[in-house]
């Protein structure tokens, strides 16, 4: 069953209790009516000290070589500079990374990728540092670089191991014994985040030899470690925080260390505050991206389109560092399946070294590549068989018998049958298949394709160490209640959905509770906001803390009445017990005067997942999320242009806490996808240098590219079977794989002009890539 | 000769004498001013987080236009009124209707957008347009958005939009004052803020930009600046002497005769729409898909013509349609056919000191059909991978004659002469021969590749672009041709 968000699931009556409770509620964005104004702070809004200087990294038109020399002369003499500087000016570790020792914040002895800061311009201006950066005379001994993933696999340039995923016995033997076997390849590529703030940091001398730190990071424990390894003083004395990061999308998780890093070392040089803001051209060069692959597979299937065996090979271009790559990979790995049981599986995955700026983060880690390789193996079966995409689809689901994971995990939440079907009846997709296959036998030009697709995805780290979270809470004298907590703020609604949870604890008003800004000092092993885990790790947490405070306000009001505690509850901004009624806040301020603590930790480790990375064995996922999208999409068979027509969407959010909120998330999601899948492109040339370092040449979604005809509901009445945030599920990440049905339809329209083909068509099908698959089906224009 | 621009703002009037000439309104507002409502997300124009109002009294009305505050010389605010989102914000003790109806529809996300977006809504609020769901997303094509998949956006621009025009709030309610002020700082005279080595001047009149024009061969021409000072920007360039062409009467001028329209040079983009769709239903597709409002609130004619972009949107259009264009040079004026105006890549038939003052664009004889048509990686407000713009002229069946021009093709937009040719004489009723003709565009172009598309790609579409003009003047409806906006629902939308 579902609801329509305009009518229904504002609130939701809590079971035995008459009064409306916030879970459930959609309550705006806190931030919305300041965002509305022009009134919230980004860190390039913030009054800077006087004195504050700024930084500009500078780097060198190369992508690969050796340097010589670094003639900085005509920089340092340059008007309003204060000082250049250099890896040799670094007190400490020069070095970003989590652990490979692979990213310097400043170039050591090697130009690694086009982009790398090589050195540093402080100076009193902006634009006074921006010039004076382009006098730099570096001297190399240039290599040629390896740019393109073709390059990075004939050089057989692994930059770490290869990952691989083995079920069955002997997937070849399967393949061979299959009445069909098709193999394809296709290309995918690395997107820009593209957040609308740009990186963005401002580090602040304490005066006592430590730094106060404003980044705009997904992970500010991890900023303020980098800053303090790199100027060799105890972590504690860095204090790094986050108020709230204009976007981020992964490119801000291990992405925005370099420039709270290169403003931690000019203000520690200078003793002066430092401001480090990329320009968009800058960022879009500088600053890591998603992963481009390269994807070879083979499946064999039986007439039915039931697949007997998946051979897949990916080659992942990582740039020229590390980074989070084992993670993405680890997402592909555990999502090629996507909703699908593949009885035999080979799936070998290699990590690339390019010359590039290092891949990072990017919404879904890793999973869209995995889903993007199922969808396809799905479309080409279909196809070759002449059969019903969907119908090929559902033959394939799990299903009881047929329900363990390639990595050996039995699915105990499986729902994509009965979401799929309602989906498939909401959005009416036989019938309209139907008018479609009409449509493209009388056009000549024009093709249409629908596709249905589902999405599962699994909710944790790979990496457990990042599945905690700690929190503290503080209740204040007057009975507000102030919350800090690890998680980042990004837009995506973490601080009212903690709100929520905490106000609805005590029964009081969203108002009276005060959600702090993620900082390095309050919780300094938080992992990062990321794997769209930080809601369900922080909330749990955060209601471990309420029920401990609770507990003993209970107590004292129980020791204070005479009352049964069990009768006593939180209501409304009271607190109730039996006749007795007395103000939240004046029960607060009588166990004040009692001298009992008011403040608590809230910790909490997320159960049952133990995925060892290292012996490749346990459970890497608590639950799944699941969903489901149809598009209709219009083909021009002559330019390779197409138009969206129709979307509809079913998304699991187990119990929604915020339906507003979540359905931002799914849309939100789902737009990126469509993105990442149909438009944008990052083109390099042969020297390594980005073309597309503007929003004039890297083309986003517009508000004109949502389809008029969109239609997203949550799919409802299905709580998490784990023990979650009031029966949640995570929502970051897994919508972003919806678009996967505008890929799946766009394939299918071209498959039109030619029945029985697999198109060949890379991500993004641009117009060109569009008609390069079409020219594979159809001669071109003129004679 | 004035020596300080004026402007109003939150009810009084600006006065500023003492900028750089390359100032922009951005920087004013963030780094001097200390306002940061309006956010730096790409400093080139691109993303409409910085979007502002700016106010003018036409037609009986205030009218407010967004513009980009980064791509916003502070000199051309004289005369207007200037509405950030912090006046928006202050100017009224509730929200204004477009931000509580953002807050409402869970429009804003991670916010960086949001101020840019409300102005742009404000904008649209204010304009004479009844909104749809389609109206309110075009209005917002300037306006970049990460986070919400802009749908709860577009809900909220309708909802906020939903009385009919005039729509009423603060603004409206004080326009009559606002109309005063801008009365009382209108005035006709030249502005020259600076020295001779460094200024920003903004002539009143023809004669004045001659002169000044002739004086400093160096200047740097500016209209709508929404390239010019995008490419500044990009390479950190200082520019010392700006003469803005945004108050010289003549060159805004749109005028029509029975045969022609001629547009002054600076007439934007916007004020062309009109007479531009009137002349052909395609062009209203093309206009629309022009930058975004923003940029055609400010971009102009002359700016499109002379700023050199290969893959520019309009010169193939005025090549196909047989436009001239005006020049001057001193007192001296010529007029010349606008495809002789491009000598090769990065020339033109352009002296110093020379500009562009008009351009006359003919109507469509009784006998003539038009067609043209963009590709770009995006949709809408994207640069141009090629732009194929045709005109046929028919006798009994036959084409008798055609004009066919592309940009994006070759070093400068272009006439395809070898392919006309070849065209001349063909039968709309035998598909046969058009095969042939069509691949003659192989020697009329021979593109390169580029970030946004492979030669390749670019003369394959070319062709296409081609064979489906055929294909529709031959009577395909052009709903069975193309993904979007089919000029059979213009025309009807027109009539």
């Amino acid at each position: 069953m579902s609801i329509s968000l305009k009518v229904a699931g504002h609130r939701a009556d809590r079971a035995g209790g008459p009064e409306p409770r916030l879970i459930g509620q959609s309550c705006p964005h806190d931030d919305a009516p300041g965002h509305v104004r022009g009134a919230t702070a980004f860190i390039d809004d913030l009054r800077e000290p006087v004195g504050t200087v700024h930084v500009v990294p500078g780097f060198v038109e190369a992508s690969s070589g050796r340097i010589q020399a670094i003639d900085l002369e005509a920089v340092r003499r340059a008007p309003d500079v204060i000082a250049v500087l250099t890896a040799k000016d670094v007190p400490a570790v020069n070095d970003l990374s989590l652990c490979a020792g692979d990213q310097p914040v400043l170039a050591r002895d090697r130009i690694l990728y086009h982009g790398q800061p090589v050195f540093t311009v402080v100076a009193l201006s902006p634009r006074a540092a921006r010039r004076a950066a382009r006098l730099a005379r570096v001297t190399l001994d240039e290599e040629v670089p390896v740019v393109t993933l073709a390059q990075a696999a004939r050089a057989s340039s692994e930059i770490a191991p290869s990952l691989c995923l083995h079920k069955g016995g002997n997937p070849d033997a399967a393949m061979a014994m299959a009445a069909l076997t098709l193999e394809g390849s296709l290309t995918i590529g690395g997107p820009e985040h593209l957040y609308l703030e740009t990186q963005t940091a401002l580090a602040i001398p304490d005066g006592d030899g430590g730094l106060r730190v404003h980044s705009s990071t997904q992970h500010a424990s991890h900023v303020g470690r980098v800053i303090a390894r790199m100027l060799g003083i105890p972590e504690a004395l860095v204090v790094c925080e986050c108020r709230r990061a204009g976007g981020a999308f992964g490119g801000k998780q291990t992405g925005a260390t370099q420039w709270a890093a290169l403003a931690a070392l000019a203000a520690h040089v200078t003793g002066r505050p430092a401001r480090c803001r990329l320009e968009r051209r800058e960022d879009m060069i500088m600053s890591g991206k998603g992963h481009a692959a390269h994807v070879g597979w083979r499946v064999g299937a039986d007439r039915g389109g039931r697949v007997l065996a998946v051979d897949v090979a990916m080659d992942m271009a990582c740039g020229a560092a590390v980074d989070l790559s084992e993670r993405i990979a680890e997402g592909a790995l555990f999502h090629v399946d996507n909703a699908y049981f593949y009885p035999e599986l080979r799936f070998l995955l290699r990590r690339l070294r390019t010359d590039c700026v290092p891949a990072t983060a990017w919404r879904g880690t890793g999973a869209p590549h995995g889903m993007l390789v199922a969808e396809q193996l799905m479309d080409a079966v279909a196809l070759a068989l002449k059969l019903d995409p969907l119908d090929v689809r559902k033959r394939n689901l799990y299903r009881v018998g047929r329900d363990v994971t390639p990595y050996g995990l039995p699915l105990s939440d499986n729902i994509a049958l009965p979401l799929i079907e309602e989906l498939e009846r909401t959005a009416d997709y036989r019938a309209r298949r139907k008018a479609i296959a009409q449509h493209n036998y009388e056009s000549e030009i024009l093709k249409k394709g629908i596709a249905l697709t589902p999405v599962k995805f699994g909710a944790a780290f790979t990496d457990n160490a990042f599945n905690r979270a700690e929190v503290h809470m503080a209740i204040r004298g007057d009975g507000s209640v102030e919350l800090k907590h690890g998680g980042a703020e990004l837009g995506q609604g973490l601080n009212v959905k903690l709100a929520q949870v905490v106000a609805d604890e005590f029964g009081l008003d969203l108002g009276r509770v005060v959600v702090r800004p993620a900082s390095s000092t309050i919780l300094p092993e938080a992992g990062p906001t990321a794997s769209s885990m930080t809601l369900d790790l922080n909330g749990m947490a955060a209601r471990r803390a309420a029920e401990t405070l609770k507990k003993r306000l209970i107590d004292h009001a129980a020791a204070a009445t005479g009352i049964d505690p069990r009768l006593i509850r939180f209501d409304k901004g009271t607190i109730v017990a039996g006749d007795h009624c007395l103000s939240f806040a004046a029960l607060v301020d009588s166990a004040a005067r009692a001298r009992l603590p008011l403040a608590a930790q809230g910790s909490y480790v997320l159960p049952k997942v133990n995925w060892d990375r290292l012996r490749g064995q346990g459970r890497p996922f608590l639950y799944f999320v699941y969903g489901a999208a149809c598009s209709e999409v219009t083909v021009d068979t002559l330019t390779g242009e197409m138009r969206l027509d129709r979307v509809d969407i079913l998304q699991d959010c187990g119990t929604s806490l915020n339906p507003e909120i979540d359905r931002g998330q799914i849309e939100g999601g789902f737009i990126q996808g469509l993105g990442w899948l149909t438009m944008e492109e990052i083109v390099h040339d042969e020297s390594g240098r980005i073309l597309t370092d503007a929003l004039a040449s890297y083309k986003i979604p517009l508000a004109t590219t949502v389809p008029a005809d969109f239609h997203v509901q949550l799919f409802t009445g299905r709580p998490n079977r784990e023990i979650t945030l009031h029966g949640a599920k995570a929502v970051g990440e897994p919508p972003l794989m919806l678009a996967l049905s505008v890929f799946s339809a766009v394939t299918q329209a071209i498959a039109a002009l030619k029945p029985g083909a697999v198109p060949a068509l890379d991500v993004p099908a641009t117009p060109e890539a569009v008609m390069r698959a079409v020219r594979r089906l159809k001669p071109g224009v003129g004679g | 000769m004035r020596r300080a621009i004026r402007f109003l703002r939150g009810g009084s009037v600006v006065e500023l004498a003492d900028f750089a000439p390359d100032a922009t309104l951005l920087d004013h507002l963030r780094h001097v001013d200390r306002q940061t409502g309006s956010k730096d997300g790409c400093g080139r124009g691109e993303c409409g987080s910085c979007t502002v109002a700016l106010g003018a009294f036409e037609d009986g009305a205030m009218a407010y236009r967004p513009v980009n505050a980064c791509m916003t010389l502070l000199g051309s605010l004289d005369g207007k009124e200037l509405v950030t989102i912090e006046d928006v914000s202050a100017r009224a003790t509730r929200p204004h209707p477009v931000q509580a109806a953002l807050v409402g529809h869970h429009a804003s996300q991670c916010g960086f957008c949001t101020p840019g977006m409300v102005m742009a809504l404000f904008t649209l609020f204010h304009s004479d347009l009844t909104v749809d769901r389609r109206r309110a997303a075009a209005w917002l094509t300037g306006n970049l958005c990460r986070c919400t998949g802009y749908r709860p956006i577009i809900d909220a621009a309708v909802a906020a939009c939903a009385a009919p025009p005039p729509r009423r709030d603060a603004f409206a309610n004080a326009a009559r004052r606002a109309v005063r002020q801008l009365a009382a700082i209108a005035a006709d005279d030249d502005i020259f803020i600076g020295d001779e080595r460094r200024f920003f001047a903004a002539p009143a009149s023809l004669d004045s930009l001659a002169a000044l024009a002739g004086r400093h061969h160096d200047a740097i021409l500016l209209a709508g600046g929404s390239d010019l000072l995008a490419k500044a920007a990009r390479d950190q360039v200082t520019l010392a002497k700006i003469i803005h062409l945004g108050r010289v009467r003549e060159l805004g001028r749109v005028a029509e005769t029975a045969e022609a329209m001629t547009f002054g040079a600076a007439a934007t983009l916007e004020s062309m729409e009109p007479a531009m769709i009137a002349i052909d239903p395609d062009l209203g597709e093309l206009w629309r898909r022009f930058g975004a409002p923003q940029v055609r609130a400010v971009a102009t004619l002359g700016g499109n013509i002379a700023g050199g972009d290969p893959a520019a949107d309009l010169p193939p259009v005025l090549m196909a349609l047989g436009a001239t264009i005006e020049l001057r040079q001193d007192g001296r004026l010529r007029r010349l056919p606008i495809e002789d105006f491009y000598l090769g890549s990065g020339r033109q038939d352009r002296s110093r000191g020379e500009f562009i003052t008009e351009v006359t664009v003919p109507k469509l004889a009784g006998d003539q059909l038009f067609r043209c048509y963009k590709i770009a990686k995006r949709y809408d407000n994207d640069r141009a991978i090629l732009v194929g713009a045709f005109r046929f002229t028919l006798e009994r069946g036959l084409i008798a004659a055609s004009r066919i021009a592309y940009s994006g093709l070759a070093g400068v937009p272009k006439r395809a002469l070898v392919t006309e040719r070849s065209l001349r004489g063909l039968s709309l009723a035998e598909r046969g021969p058009w095969g042939p003709a069509i691949d003659m565009l192989a020697e009329d172009f021979a593109p390169l590749g580029d970030e946004r598309a492979s030669a390749a790609y670019r003369l394959d579409t070319a062709k296409a672009l081609l064979l489906k003009a055929l294909t529709e003047i031959r009577g395909a409806a052009s709903t069975s041709t193309r993904i979007a906006q089919s000029r059979e629902i213009v025309l009807e939308h027109l009539a």
